[in-house]
């Protein structure tokens, strides 16, 4: 059911960054994209009425203790992932921006339909 | 850009200190809590948006020069990599954590290897980044400056 | 194995972040740096050839931890990402100096060639996709890299559909952890081929062909590429047509769908639609164009339609049962004719580079008359189109001959025909470009324009020489054993991979 509204956001981000003739609403539009598989990758890895994947000293007291930790964590693989693709589409971000802001200063315009001297 | 009210000055002054501690905190303790290198950097890098928004663009340009800033972003990265290469050396494998066994218990601050190194080089190379990709977005406008991206 | 493959992406990176520091008093010392990290790429890809192994990064076992795997098709293609950015790195110590930024450049270029190595050798779907982020984004940043008003636009609109594509693929490397766990291509192989297909993972499937697609100028996503070569500095568009499209689009596409999913028929015919497609349509709005750049970067949509198509028909013909020598030689043909285009569309976007240089124009109208003015650049020219083209010594006529031989022994007479008809039009195409900027006569504005000369000519030469050496490849058994067999044979042994990688 949240997987759903997961894919609910991503095709509205898709929806704003296909339609959308402003291209600082096409750049917000992929960056709900990008914000709603993030969402989806950190979903994979939830466990019902799991704990936070840190380490702490009573843990390492006994064998049990740590075993009865591991199965009922949550998955710290997908929170890599994430911080990893919340990294990349940062990078991303700044590139567009300043394609934008450099455009801006070129042509005087936000709007993509005007901006079209490459033709064919 | 313009500065803002004395008052602002001020206590950005002192906040600066406070900000620029936590973000230490943040990327030392990388290994024992959540957070480590990228997170910090970010503290670190928005320690001087602070100085920005307050005392206006032209102080801080003449605080820190733009040059020095990109010299430690490549010192960030460069040490990063060095760090991968010692493990090819001393442990026999790309990225080997080759201090894992030999310095300090699990669970203190004294542990996991190269990990820690990591985090700072990673802090180091990200807050010199986002500052000057927010120096540069923020003050581009200005007299036809041409900053790279 | 003698070489650490990590080498292949840590030098390019270690230099690229090492450039920066040159600043712009010793640009000279960091081109030569530069120079020498391709050049040692090169080297260490050669020899590579007709190893393999697996690496454990960190030494951390296969399933824990990220791996590099180097295998047949691992190889080819490292050999072609070494000879094409060696050869352009040389080109570019020349053709950059009208730009101020260089050492800028430089490390953009190597961070790109280190993220084209690392897709090639990954063995971890995530770390697949980190490495093709890291090879788009400095492809982003270097086709604006000139500021002018239509890189500027042209970068956008790469950068917007780029980024599109990304996020499809990490989307559907979601679904694919959701429903199996597991990262490693090899144990992902393992538990499709336990479980089966369902509902997820052939969205996921559709996902991975819409985001390589898109990276690979597919004809429903090629929207970019007509806008992005042109505008780019030459150099730029040589790597990005040359290996970027190849290595980001069609490798991915072809170990993702080959070894991780399994041959599947409807995929097999997908693949031949998007080729005839590619293929037709670009050839067809190849010949309409009169600005050099765009009328090669068409002429690359369609020959990158050959390749898919190569491939797709092989993907077929093993799925439906057929003789599997027919399914062998169509893939071969298929990597063969990547491999080419690889030397000679990067050398013609070189002498583009080289024409436009001297003549300050890229227009087909305005040029004429350039045989004796510009002697070297016109001979290398001519041996590139002459390859492209299919004329029989060099070495696009047999990838051709060997598609149509694969084709009509699979008793697909009309795909045969579709090929023939689509080499015509490239005929026609590079026929104009020849006539229009070297025959004829010169304009006035033109009539003191001179042969450029230096790094930009020993790279021109080279891959002119290679361009002629190529067809060996193919004809000497020994050379085709070593090199190109093995790649065919890691396709079509499909889900073998898995075994082959858990085994090492």
């Amino acid at each position: 059911m949240l997987y759903a509204l997961c894919f609910l956001l991503f095709m509205i981000g898709l929806y704003c960054a296909v339609v959308k003739k402003n291209m600082v609403k096409i750049v917000v539009g992929i960056l709900i994209m990008e914000y709603a598989v993030n969402l989806f990758l950190v979903m994979l890895g939830y466990r019902h009425g799991g704990v936070a994947p840190i380490i702490d000293k009573s843990y390492l007291e006994s064998q049990a203790a740590l075993n009865n930790f591991v199965s009922s964590s949550v998955d710290p693989l997908p929170q890599a992932l994430v911080l990893t693709a919340i990294v990349i589409s940062l990078g991303s971000l700044a590139l567009m921006i300043s394609l934008c802001i450099r455009i801006y200063e070129k042509y005087g315009t936000f709007d993509i339909t005007e901006i079209r001297r490459l033709r064919g | 850009m313009k500065g803002m009210t004395i008052i602002v000055k001020t206590i950005s002054s002192w906040v600066k200190v406070l900000i620029v501690l936590f973000g230490i905190y943040i990327i030392l303790f990388g290994h024992l809590t959540p957070g480590g290198g990228f997170a910090g950097g970010v503290i670190l890098a928005s320690s001087y948006v602070l100085l920005m928004l307050a005392f206006g663009g032209e102080f801080v340009k003449k605080d820190l020069p733009l040059s020095l800033v990109s010299k430690l972003d490549c010192l960030g990265a460069f040490m990063f990599i060095m760090i991968a290469i010692l493990g090819l050396v001393f442990g026999g494998a790309f990225f080997v954590n080759f201090l894992v066994e030999k310095y300090g218990q699990p669970l203190h601050l004294l542990s996991a290897g190269t990990i820690p190194f990591s985090n700072i080089a990673i802090g180091l190379k990200v807050g010199a980044s986002l500052f000057l990709v927010i120096y540069s977005l923020s003050t581009c406008f200005k007299a036809g400056e041409s900053d790279s991206n | 194995m003698s070489i650490p493959l990590p080498a292949f992406v840590a030098i390019p990176l270690a230099t690229a972040f090492l450039l920066p520091m040159f600043g712009k008093q010793r640009k000279d010392a960091a081109t030569v740096v530069a120079n020498i990290a391709t050049i040692l790429l090169l080297l260490f890809a050669i020899s590579c050839i007709g190893e393999s192994g697996v690496y454990e990064i960190g030494k951390w076992p296969i399933p824990l931890g990220i791996n590099l795997v180097l295998d047949g098709l691992s190889s080819l293609l490292l050999l072609v990402i070494g000879v094409v950015s060696a050869a352009v790195m040389l080109f570019s110590a020349g053709y950059m100096e009208q730009y101020t930024a260089k050492p800028k450049y430089l490390s953009l270029f190597l961070l790109m060639v280190a993220g084209m190595n690392g897709v090639v050798l990954s063995g971890d779907i995530f770390n697949l996709f980190v490495f093709l982020e890291i090879a788009s984004l400095a492809s982003y940043a270097l086709v604006g890299f000139g500021c002018g008003h239509e890189e500027l636009e042209a970068s956008f609109k790469y950068t917007v559909l780029g980024t599109i594509a990304s996020i499809f693929i990490l989307f559907a490397i979601a679904l694919v952890y959701g429903n199996t766990g597991t990262l490693n291509m090899a144990y992902i192989s393992k538990a499709i081929q336990s479980s089966g297909m369902n509902a997820g993972l052939g969205f996921a499937m559709a996902l991975f062909i819409v985001g390589f697609g898109l990276k690979a100028a597919l004809v429903p996503f090629h929207a970019w590429l007509p806008d992005a070569h042109p505008s780019a500095p030459a150099p730029i568009s040589a790597m990005l047509s040359g290996v970027l499209i190849k290595s980001l689009g069609v490798y991915a596409l072809a170990r993702v769908v080959f070894n991780v999913f399994g041959i599947s028929l409807a995929v097999g015919w997908l693949l031949i639609t998007l080729g005839i497609l590619s293929m037709v349509i670009g050839a067809f709005l190849a010949i309409g164009q009169w600005d050099i750049k765009r009328l090669m970067a068409y002429s690359s949509i369609s020959q990158i339609g050959y390749v898919v198509l190569g491939i797709g028909l092989g993907m077929m013909l093993l799925a439906s049962g057929a003789n599997p020598a027919w399914a062998s030689l169509a893939i071969l043909a298929g990597l063969f004719h990547m491999v080419n285009h690889a030397v000679y569309k990067s050398l013609l976007f070189l002498t583009s580079g080289s024409i436009e240089k001297a003549t300050g124009t890229r227009q087909l109208t305005e040029m004429g008359g350039l045989a004796r003015r510009l002697p070297f650049t016109r001979t290398t020219c001519t041996i590139a189109s002459a390859s492209i083209v299919g004329i029989p010594p060099f070495s696009g006529f047999w990838s051709k001959l060997i598609l149509v031989m694969a084709a009509i022994q699979a008793h697909y007479y009309w795909i045969a025909a579709i090929i023939v008809f689509v080499s015509l039009c490239t005929l026609i195409m590079y026929l104009k470009v020849q006539r229009y900027v070297f025959f004829g006569e010169l304009p006035e504005n033109l009539s003191h324009v001179e042969e450029n000369g230096g790094s930009m000519l020993v790279a021109m030469v080279f891959l002119a020489c290679l361009c002629v050496l190529m067809g060996l490849l193919v004809l000497v058994p020994s050379l085709r054993d070593s090199i190109l067999e093995p790649a065919v044979r890691v396709l079509t042994d499909g889900l073998k991979y898995s075994d082959v990688v858990m085994g090492m």
